[in-house]
C-alpha cells in the first residue's frame, strides 16, 4: 500500500527530463511567497489554486501527487478538488517535461505559415518521438537526453507572425521550419 | 511627434495602440506619466460615477471581446439595490483562434489598461478587480504585476486613490490553457480555484452573479482600455469616431494569405474589406487569389470572396453588397451572417483546401470544449474525426451530410456560446464549400470499414476467422 491515496490514483512517471529538476520540497522562501500570492483572494482561499500550481510547476517541473496534497491541505481543500483542476487544465503537467520545453502553436494561421513543419523538423533535430503522442492525453514528448520537449498549443494570439512557438516562457515568432535548428541552439549553449 | 519602429498605415487613426511600436516608449510609469498618463483617471474621479457609466452609455462602446454587446448596458444590469461587493474583471484570455490584439496592449501599454480598469471600477463600485490573464502570456502576467505595483506606489490603485475616499485592489490571475476559460462565466469558474465550467444563462449572468455569486463585469483589454479614451474625450464626441451604432475605433489582427499581416486600429465601419486586404494588407500573395476570409476570430462564419450578399438596411429595404465591399463594423458583418467577434481576420487563398482548414478548426474545437454538456463534447469530437476522414481521403459523400447535421444538433443545444464556435465554422464552410468538400469524397468509401475494431467485426460477420 502506498503512503497516499492520490499517489496511486496519479499518472506521475519517470522521463529523461526528470532529472533535470528538483524533487518537491517546501521552503520557507517559496512557502512566504505562496502565502503572499492567497492574500490576493481575500474573499475565497479556494482561487488561489490555480496559481499556487502555477508556483510549484515552475519551480518543479510538473505537479506530484505530493504537491498536490500540500496544495490541497494549504487551502483547506480535499486533495481531489486540487487533482480535478490538474487534470483539467493543458497548462498543468503531471511528468517532468524536458528541461526546455516548446509549444508550437498549430492553429489555423500558424498551420498556414508551417507550423507542423517546424514541429517536424524540431522532433528530427532533437531525435523526439511524438509518434505516441496525441492531444488529449499525452500531449508532451521529451528528447531522450531530456533537454528538449514538445507539445502542440492551440492558438497563442500572435497570428500575424506565424508560425510561432513558446519556449518555457520566452516568446519566438515568424519560427519556420528553417529557423527551427537556429532556435534550438539558442537553447543548446546555455545550461 | 510620435514615431514609430512599425510606422501605422496612414489609413490607421490610433487612440488603443497609440504607444505599441512607439520609439522611446517603454512600460514604465513614468514613461506613462510624461505622456500625460493618469490624466484622464483624475478627471473620472472627480465625477459621480453614474456619469461615467453615462458617458460610456453615450460614446456607443460595444464590446471588443467577441459579442459585442455595449459596454455602458452591461454596466447598469448591476441589480440597483445590491448590497454585495462587486468585482470587475478584465478578460485577458485572448485565445480565440486569429486574435492577437490584447497581447500588444498588455506587453507594451500596461498603464493604459490599468488606468482603463480603475475609471471602471470607480464607475461600477467595484473595490477588488482581476486581470485573467491566459498562461501562455507569462511575460505580460509580470510586467502587468509591476505596472500594478507601480501604480499603487503613486497611489492610482490602493487605499484612497488620489484623495478620492476610493479604496481599489488590482490583481493578475493566470490561467492554465484552456480555451474556455475566455468564456466569462467559465472564466469565473476559473478564478474560484475550480475547473473552467461554463454556468447556465440564466440566471447566472455575471452583472448579478458572478465571481462568489456577486455582481460581476466582465470586459475585454481593449474595451476597457477605451473606456479612459471615453472620459478624455467626453462620449458625445468618441460616438463621431467610427458610424452610428458601430462607433469608436477597433484592433483588427489579420493573419493567414496576405503579403503584409498585422495588426490596424481602424474608425469602425470606415474601411471595406477590399481596403483592408488590399490597401492596408497588399493583397494576395504574387500568382495567388483571395477564396475566403474568417470575418471575426475562427468561430465567426466564413465568407467567400466572390459571394454577395443580399441585406436589410434599418428602413426595411434590400441591397446586393458583394464581399469585398461589405464595410468592417457590427452590424453589417451580422446582416451578412457572420460577426465582426474578435477582430481576427483569417484569409485564405486558392491554395488552401478547405477541407484541411475545417480539419484544423474542429482539432481546436475538439480539444477545447469543457465536455460539460454531451452536444458539444461529443459533437465536437465527431466533427473532427469526420473531417480527418475527409482529408484522408477516407470519406464518402454522405460523411459532408452526416458532418453538417452533427454540427446542427450542437448549435442552439449547449450551456454555452461555445456550442456555436464550434459549430458555425462547420455549417459554414460545408453551406459555401460543399461541392469542393463532396469532390473529395467517393462513394465507394461508405463501405469501407473505418477503423480497425470495425474491419475486424466484419471480417467476423463474414464469417472469417479474426
Ligand atoms: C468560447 C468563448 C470564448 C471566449 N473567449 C474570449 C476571450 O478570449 N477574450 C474575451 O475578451 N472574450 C472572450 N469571450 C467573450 C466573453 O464571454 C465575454 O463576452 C467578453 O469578455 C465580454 O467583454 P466585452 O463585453 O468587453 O467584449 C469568449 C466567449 C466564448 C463563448
Ligand atoms: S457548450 Fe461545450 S464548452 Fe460550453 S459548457 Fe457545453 S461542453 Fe462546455
Ligand atoms: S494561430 Fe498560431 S498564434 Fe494564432
Amino acid at each position: 500500500m502506498s503512503v497516499s491515496p492520490l499517489q496511486d490514483s496519479i499518472a506521475s512517471h519517470e522521463t529523461p527530463g526528470t532529472k533535470f529538476f528538483p524533487p518537491f520540497e517546501m521552503t520557507p522562501e517559496l512557502e512566504a511567497e505562496i502565502d503572499e500570492r492567497i492574500t490576493h483572494y481575500p474573499d475565497s482561499k479556494r482561487s488561489a489554486t490555480l496559481p499556487l500550481l502555477h508556483i510549484i510547476q515552475h519551480k518543479f517541473g510538473y505537479l506530484s501527487a505530493k504537491s498536490i496534497e500540500w496544495v490541497a491541505k494549504k487551502l483547506e481543500l480535499e486533495p481531489i478538488k486540487v487533482l480535478e483542476v490538474v487534470t483539467f487544465y493543458p497548462g498543468f503537467r503531471q511528468s517532468a517535461p524536458g528541461k526546455f520545453h516548446i509549444r508550437v502553436c498549430r492553429t489555423l494561421s500558424c498551420a498556414m505559415g508551417g507550423s507542423g513543419e517546424l514541429m517536424d523538423r524540431i522532433c528530427e533535430l532533437t531525435g523526439i518521438d511524438r509518434s505516441q503522442s496525441d492531444s488529449h492525453h499525452h500531449p508532451i514528448a521529451v528528447s531522450p537526453c531530456g533537454r528538449f520537449s514538445v507539445e502542440f498549443a492551440e492558438c497563442l494570439a500572435s497570428c500575424g507572425t506565424a508560425p510561432v512557438c513558446l519556449v518555457n516562457d520566452d516568446f519566438h515568432e515568424g519560427v519556420t521550419a528553417e529557423k527551427a535548428e537556429e532556435l534550438l541552439g539558442k537553447y543548446k549553449e546555455e545550461n | 511627434m510620435i514615431t514609430y519602429s512599425k510606422p501605422p498605415h496612414p489609413r490607421e487613426h490610433r487612440l488603443i495602440f497609440k504607444n505599441v511600436d512607439r520609439q522611446g516608449w517603454d512600460t514604465s510609469i513614468d514613461c506613462y506619466l510624461q505622456d500625460g498618463g493618469y490624466e484622464d483617471l483624475k478627471k473620472a474621479l472627480g465625477m459621480e460615477p453614474k456619469d461615467i457609466t453615462g458617458e460610456v452609455k453615450k460614446s456607443g462602446l460595444r464590446g471588443r471581446g467577441g459579442a459585442g454587446f455595449p459596454t455602458g448596458m452591461k454596466w447598469t444590469f448591476i441589480p440597483p439595490n445590491n448590497t454585495k461587493p462587486v468585482y470587475l474583471i478584465c478578460n485577458c484570455d485572448e485565445s480565440e483562434p486569429g486574435t492577437f490584439k490584447d497581447r500588444y496592449i498588455v506587453h507594451q501599454d500596461p498603464h493604459q489598461l490599468i488606468e482603463g480598469m480603475v475609471i471602471s471600477c470607480f464607475a461600477v463600485g467595484a473595490k477588488i478587480a482581476y486581470i485573467y490573464v491566459r498562461e501562455e502570456f507569462p511575460q505580460a502576467a509580470e510586467i502587468l504585476e509591476k505596472a500594478i505595483e507601480d501604480a499603487r506606489e503613486k497611489n492610482f490603485v490602493g487605499k484612497n486613490v488620489q484623495g478620492s475616499g476610493f479604496d481599489v485592489e488590482i490583481y493578475v490571475h493566470r490561467g492554465a490553457g484552456a480555451y474556455i476559460c475566455g468564456e466569462e462565466t467559465g472564466l469565473i469558474e476559473s478564478l474560484e480555484g475550480k475547473r473552467p465550467y461554463p454556468r447556465i444563462k440564466p440566471p447566472y449572468f455575471p452583472a448579478a452573479l458572478g465571481l462568489y455569486m456577486c455582481p460581476t463585469i466582465v470586459n475585454n483589454v481593449e474595451s476597457l482600455c477605451h473606456v479612459k479614451h471615453i472620459i478624455r474625450m467626453g462620449g458625445d464626441e468618441y460616438a463621431k469616431l467610427g458610424v452610428p451604432r458601430n462607433t469608436g475605433t477597433r484592433i483588427i489582427g489579420v493573419s493567414g494569405d496576405v503579403k503584409k499581416p498585422g495588426y490596424f486600429e481602424i474608425e469602425v465601419g470606415k474601411l471595406t474589406m477590399r481596403e483592408l486586404l488590399y490597401e492596408l494588407c497588399g493583397g494576395p500573395k504574387d500568382g495567388r487569389e483571395f477564396k475566403a476570409v474568417i470575418p471575426g476570430g475562427s468561430s465567426s462564419k466564413i465568407l467567400r470572396c466572390d459571394e454577395t450578399f443580399k441585406i436589410k438596411g434599418p428602413d426595411g429595404s434590400e441591397r446586393s453588397l458583394d464581399f469585398m465591399d461589405i464595410p468592417l463594423d457590427f452590424d453589417t458583418l451580422a446582416a451578412c451572417g457572420s460577426m465582426a467577434g474578435s477582430g481576427g481576420v483569417i484569409v485564405m487563398d486558392d491554395s488552401r483546401k478547405m477541407s484541411w482548414v475545417l480539419n484544423n478548426l474542429n482539432s481546436f474545437y475538439a480539444h477545447e470544449s469543457c465536455g460539460q454538456c454531451t452536444p458539444c463534447r461529443e459533437g465536437s469530437m465527431w466533427m473532427k474525426k469526420i473531417s480527418d476522414r475527409i482529408v484522408d481521403g477516407d470519406a464518402s459523400p454522405e460523411d459532408v451530410e452526416t458532418l453538417e447535421s452533427v454540427a446542427y444538433q450542437i448549435d442552439g443545444k449547449t450551456v454555452c456560446a461555445f456550442g456555436e464556435a464550434s459549430s458555425w465554422p462547420v455549417e459554414a464552410i460545408i453551406a459555401k464549400f460543399r461541392e469542393e468538400l463532396v469532390a473529395e469524397t467517393d462513394p465507394k468509401n461508405a463501405e469501407k470499414p473505418h477503423n480497425a475494431e470495425s474491419a475486424a467485426q466484419r471480417k467476423f460477420l463474414a464469417g472469417e476467422s479474426a
